[in-house]
């Protein structure tokens, strides 16, 4: 124990020392403008790239087909596509809350991590944009029920549905999220501009950074609309989960309506998102020699991020059970003990030891701070997180009311090509993103260093 | 000394630097004053007085928009255009229709915030004149630049030249318009 109190006392710093503006600018743009580019990027590159084309093909074929070449049937009428498309939009949910949520709340350690984060948010929305629309099948004329435009139908969506409150909640996540994103690296594609060699590379920078030359005046309109918007995301990344859960919520499926869902879903979509962070951060950090930016400090700060949003999706699985059986209604009932013990128990077991019962190995400072341990975690709760949704949404379904409409369902090749190609996109989007843009803020690492903060006149 | 000038640019290494400067600028009654730093700060926005911004206002008209944008669309469309009784609930669901409408609201502010910010800057902007003094390039870098313009009235290119100085410019340029 005594060893134990020394340890705790070791606060990491947000980064690491011997800093100057010059050292950081340098080091966060030399990964951008290097022509040489590492071959481990190439080999990631290329596996996530194959994974991509993998998708594509399934889509091609899925378009030319229709989704019968998916497991959906009935009674389990949503598949993986609902899955997968939770999933994404989930892990969304930490850029945002690490870029805005964090950034009102004043944590410094917030800005060596959001610009990734921000990027891994745009990624993953784009993922889980992909099933809504590849789900109608023929996308191209489904589309009236989705998006309100005058059709030669002259129909119009009904605006009652959970589904089009989704449509608008996931379309306004996504175009604020790009904005944010956007307007954050306005700066950092100045530098980046100043500091090319090759012209054409020069042209291009300077065409995205809007002739930004760090004017006193445009930084006081600059420091105004930065917290503004994020103070305008921190309730829409609230409502965007609520929203999703909301899809559940209002309808009357056995194991979906109820009132715990929303509150549980974004605790969930944070916790989902956090490991993902965790997932890309840790990797990074290494290949790229950034451990001075991301430090202990942030890793840790994430784990516990992480292990106390378990704790509020552990409750909510608690509620979900306890409320199921002090309902004491027959179907209820029935689905919370088909749930656990029915023919898809194993997810259920799974489910409950990826995120309730690994996860709590991170009250140990030692666990929490060993980055392959906490790599590991982090993937075992992304493959958590897809089971509570496989959870909800296959056990809940399979076992209508009427037990003459009872089924089972299992995805198909498609279903897991598809699934697997959207991690193909994800990762050739992240790929990219390190590769041509600064993967770390720049100018507001520049506010870190001890001759911003004032540090190095103290003795 | 005849050819016609942007303003004088003066160069400085450090945070304190800067903030000491205009500070001396702004006291000597130039107006036309511009500062140029690596990362935002309050001091030296404390010091040529530049907190004034428009972009609230913007993002309140924006949100506003879209607030009464997205009602509108679900009301005329819901009531007016196509009335369609579904599940018999009425024309005017108003309860469902405050979601779309939150999430429209928000998309009308950030949009708002976002394009105010960039017209309000003078963007895009492919062309300034302090881009001509070459070492300028360092200021998305490490280094603090000073501008007084020579369109101030107090403007006068040896004296506005000796005050730079004397606040402790390392370099001072002339700036081609």
């Amino acid at each position: 124990m005594r060893t134990m109190a020394s340890e705790e006392r070791v606060v990491h710093p947000v980064i690491g020392p011997g800093h100057t503006f010059g050292s950081v600018t340098d080091k966060i743009a030399s990964l951008v403008l290097t022509k040489k580019t590492p071959i481990g990027w190439f080999f990631g590159f290329g596996i996530a790239f194959s994974l991509l084309m993998m998708m594509l093909a399934t889509v091609g074929y899925l378009l030319t087909t229709g989704i019968g070449i998916w497991g959906n049937n009935i009674p389990v009428g949503w598949g993986f596509d609902i899955i997968n498309f939770v999933w994404w939009i989930g892990i969304g949910h930490a850029g945002t809350l690490i870029s805005a949520i964090l950034l009102l709340l004043k944590q410094q350690w917030r800005t060596s991590i959001n610009r990734f984060a921000e990027a891994m948010t745009l990624f993953a929305v784009a993922c889980a944009g992909m099933y809504p629309i590849l789900h109608m099948g023929r996308s191209w004329i489904g589309f009236y029920w989705l998006m309100p435009y005058p059709n030669t139908m002259g129909l119009w969506p009904n605006f009652r549905s959970p589904l089009i409150w989704d449509v608008f909640a996931v379309s306004t996540y996504a175009t604020v999220s790009a904005l944010f994103w956007y307007v954050g690296l306005i700066p950092d594609l100045a530098t980046l501009r100043d500091r090319a060699a090759n012209r054409l590379v020069k042209i291009i920078y300077g065409f995205f950074a809007v002739g930004w030359r760090g004017s006193a005046r445009h930084w006081a309109n600059y420091e105004m609309a930065y917290l503004i918007l994020a103070g305008l995301s921190t309730p829409l990344v609230l409502s965007v989960h609520t929203v999703v859960s909301f899809d559940f919520a209002a309808g009357i499926v056995p194991g979906w309506h109820a009132t715990i869902f929303p509150p549980y879903f974004v605790a969930g979509a944070i916790y989902a998102g956090f490991a993902m962070v965790l997932t890309l951060a840790i990797p990074l950090r290494k290949a790229y020699g950034l451990e001075d930016f991301i430090t202990m400090r942030h890793i840790e700060n994430m784990a516990k991020v992480m292990l106390a949003t378990s704790l509020i999706v552990a409750y909510g699985y608690l509620m979900e059970a306890f409320m199921g059986w002090y309902s004491g209604n027959t179907y209820e009932r029935f689905m919370l003990w088909n749930r656990m013990t029915g023919p898809y128990a194993w997810s259920y077991w799974a489910l409950i030891f990826c995120n309730v019962i690994a996860i709590n190995t991170l009250w140990i400072k030692r666990l929490r701070t060993n980055t392959v341990y906490l790599f590991v975690i982090s993937l075992v709760v992304g493959a958590g997180m897809w089971l509570e949704r496989f959870v909800i949404i296959v056990t809940s379904l399979h076992r209508d009311f009427l037990p003459s409409s009872w089924g089972n369902y299992r995805g198909t090749p498609y279903d897991w090509s598809m699934f697997i190609g959207t991690i193909g996109l994800f990762l050739t989007l992240f790929f990219l993103f390190i590769r041509f843009l600064p993967t770390i803020s720049i100018f507001e690492m520049r506010t870190l260093v001890p001759a911003a903060t004032g540090e190095e006149k103290k003795p | 000394m005849s050819a016609p000038l942007y303003g004088l640019l003066a160069e400085f290494h450090a945070p304190q630097e800067i903030v000491k400067a205009a500070e001396g600028v702004h006291a000597a009654g130039y107006r036309k004053v511009d500062a140029y730093t690596p990362y935002p700060m309050e001091d030296v926005l404390d010091a040529l007085h530049l907190h004034e911004t428009h972009v609230p206002k913007l993002a309140l008209t924006g949100g506003l928009l879209g607030l009464a944008g997205g009602w509108g669309l679900q009301y005329w469309t819901q009531v007016i255009d196509y009335p369609m009784n579904i599940g018999g609930r009425p024309f005017n669901s108003w309860p469902a229709f405050v979601i779309p409408t939150f999430e429209t609201t928000i998309l009308g502010a950030a949009l708002a915030t976002v394009v105010g910010m960039l017209l309000l800057n003078g963007f895009p902007q492919p062309y300034h004149p302090v881009f001509n003094v070459k070492s300028f390039a360092t200021a998305s870098r490490d280094r603090f630049f000073l501008c007084v313009e020579a369109s101030d009235p107090r403007f006068e290119l040896e004296k506005t030249r000796e005050l730079l100085r004397k606040l402790g410019a390392y370099e001072v340029s002339e700036v081609a318009p």
